[in-house]
């Protein structure tokens, strides 16, 4: 299969259901590479539930049922034939609140790096992977001299940027985030953007958002969905000067939601 | 001018009736916590006036004497750790595997119902009737013979109730936003259970051993047909052996044995008590020190 692919998240007539209650209707989407997408809607209108379905993580509630296709790097993650480790690996996600193992800040790290490589790896290579993952979310000087701190101690920013730091050693290509920053205060928020914002270009993201002047700033572009399904994708910019349907329009407005 | 102007906050008489029934309330629950430990200290200082000039040295380190009347305890205390050792052996893995099933694995169906129907109705067999299977199963029919391993066994299926509920509560206390993050990095689930749920539930398994130790040192009914024995004149040598245990040997120099001192069931009481308490202060110890470095 191609893995060239220009979208990093492609999705066709994708219908989900929590036992009876169906959570997504036929819902085609498109993230393409590199760019930052955000999801918008009101609560309950099933943008937290697709982006869950594209790490599979849904399927721990048993009772779910996915239809259609979801395709990651040009794979269909459905297949019977996928590996539920490697697709989450290579679809990193990161929650509303942060979540870091009650490990030490270098065990977090290296967590999936370790489950990758089936054990620790020597001292010097696992060394070289912390530093690079806590730079490349500009945790690295602040934490440096307490890698052996239990990492739910950190403050709720720091940890939120080390749940992001923990995903980059095993070199996902799209990372999934649930709200990231509604947990934070403002200037959290500020700094964990920015930080989304640098990852821009390396990583495909796909951001779900309550927040409109979150989605409005910090994407490349939009999808708007309501009660299951997807009502308008565009670029951010022209979703928020130019909405083509109503309900988006309203929605933006703070009509409802 | 509004009612708080005039009034200042000054209480009124549906104020008083609240205090009134506040301290009223406040001092019944008090009572009532005094009352349950009464029976306790009162069994305690009984044990330590009646039983303590009984101890000694010897007490701990002798045979029985002149038809249980005099000597020591030793072979009952030894045959008590052997008993325990064992049941703790069988009913420490099995009990916590089932119960990291239950919790980790299990899907919500029928049989998972079943079978904590099951755990919850093994918890309330009377124990005279886990002695009787005990006796018909270990000792018959897998022909055992009255010996530590199947007096051992008889306790560990009566305790593993216990373990099992104790440690599914203490696995069920992990957040479950640890194992989604588990799940989330790619951790298969039992990467999740041996590297994030287990380590945060050690302290409550070690709840569960101090439940079922008490539990197991003080059982007679279970371990007089299966293993346990009136008087034997040496120490056992392997699980094949019968042995003499505390629990039963208080019960037979209390009520079987004629001719014997006050203070001698009193000291042996006291033994049985210390020797819980002896057994537990060591998880107790242990889980002090998981709850000292686990904080999330």
């Amino acid at each position: 299969m191609d893995s060239t692919t220009e979208y990093a998240i492609q999705t066709k007539d994708l219908n989900l259901w929590y036992g009876d209650f169906q959570a997504l209707f036929d819902v085609d989407i498109e993230v393409k590479q590199g760019k930052i997408t955000s999801l918008i809607g009101p609560s309950g209108c099933g943008k937290s539930t697709f982006l869950r379905s594209v790490n599979r993580i849904t399927e721990r509630l048993g009772y779910v049922r996915t239809e259609g296709k979801i395709e990651v790097m040009g794979h269909n993650v459905l297949d019977p034939e996928v590996e539920l480790t490697q697709l989450r690996r290579a679809a990193g996600m990161v929650f509303q609140r942060p979540n870091p193992l009650p490990l030490s800040i270098r065990d977090n790290v290296l967590f999936a790096y370790r489950l990758k490589n089936g054990g620790k790896g020597s001292r010097a290579d696992e060394d070289q992977v912390l530093e690079k993952a806590l730079s490349e979310v500009l945790l690295w000087d602040q934490v440096k001299d307490r890698l052996g701190l239990r990492a739910t101690r950190l403050s709720l920013e720091e940890q939120q940027k080390l749940c992001i730091a923990r995903l980059l050693p095993v070199k996902p290509s799209v990372l999934l985030m649930d709200e990231p920053c509604s947990a934070l205060d403002p200037e959290a928020t500020r700094a964990v953007e920015e930080l989304i914002w640098r990852l821009r270009g390396d990583y495909s993201i796909l951001i779900v958002t309550h927040n409109m002047a979150q989605a409005r700033r910090a994407s490349d572009e939009c999808i708007f969905m309501l009660m299951g399904k997807v009502v308008e994708h565009s670029k951010t910019v022209e979703m928020f000067v130019t909405p083509k349907h109503q309900e988006t329009a309203d929605y933006l407005e703070g009509r409802f939601g | 001018m509004s009612e708080v102007d005039v009034r200042g906050f000054r209480a009124e008489s549906l104020d008083h009736r609240n205090q009134r029934n506040q301290r009223l309330f406040q001092l019944m629950f008090g009572l009532m916590t005094v009352v349950l430990i009464v029976p306790v200290v009162i069994i305690i200082s009984l044990l330590v006036v009646r039983g303590g000039p009984a101890l000694s040295w010897e007490f701990f380190t002798a045979y029985p004497a002149a038809n249980m009347t005099a000597g020591g305890i030793f072979p009952a205390l030894v045959g008590t750790l052997w008993l325990v050792a064992v049941a703790l052996a069988v009913s420490l893995p099995l009990g916590v595997a089932a119960a990291i099933y239950l919790s980790e694995y299990a899907p919500d169906n029928l049989l998972t119902r079943l079978i904590n129907l099951a755990i919850i109705n093994l918890a309330g067999v009377p124990s005279i009737v886990h002695a009787l299977f005990g006796l018909g199963a270990f000792v018959l029919f897998f022909e055992f013979g009255t010996s530590i391993l199947a007096a051992s066994l008889t306790l560990a299926i009566m305790t593993l109730p216990v373990v099992i509920v104790s440690t599914r509560e203490t696995l069920q206390a992990v957040p479950q936003s640890f194992r989604v993050a588990c799940w989330s990095l790619g951790a298969t689930r039992w990467q999740t259970i041996r590297k994030v749920v287990l380590p945060n539930s050690l302290s409550g398994i070690l709840t569960g051993i101090i439940l079922e130790v008490s539990r197991t040192v003080g059982e007679t009914a279970p371990i007089m047909f299966t293993g346990a024995v009136f008087f034997l004149p040496f120490l056992p040598q392997g699980v094949m052996d019968q042995t003499m245990a505390m629990s039963l040997h208080l019960y037979n120099v209390a009520t079987q044995v004629t001719g014997v001192p006050e203070s001698l069931p009193y000291g042996v009481a006291l033994s049985l008590i210390g020797m819980v308490i002896l057994l537990n202060s060591v998880s107790i110890a242990f889980r002090i020190h998981l709850r000292r470095i686990k904080k999330w």
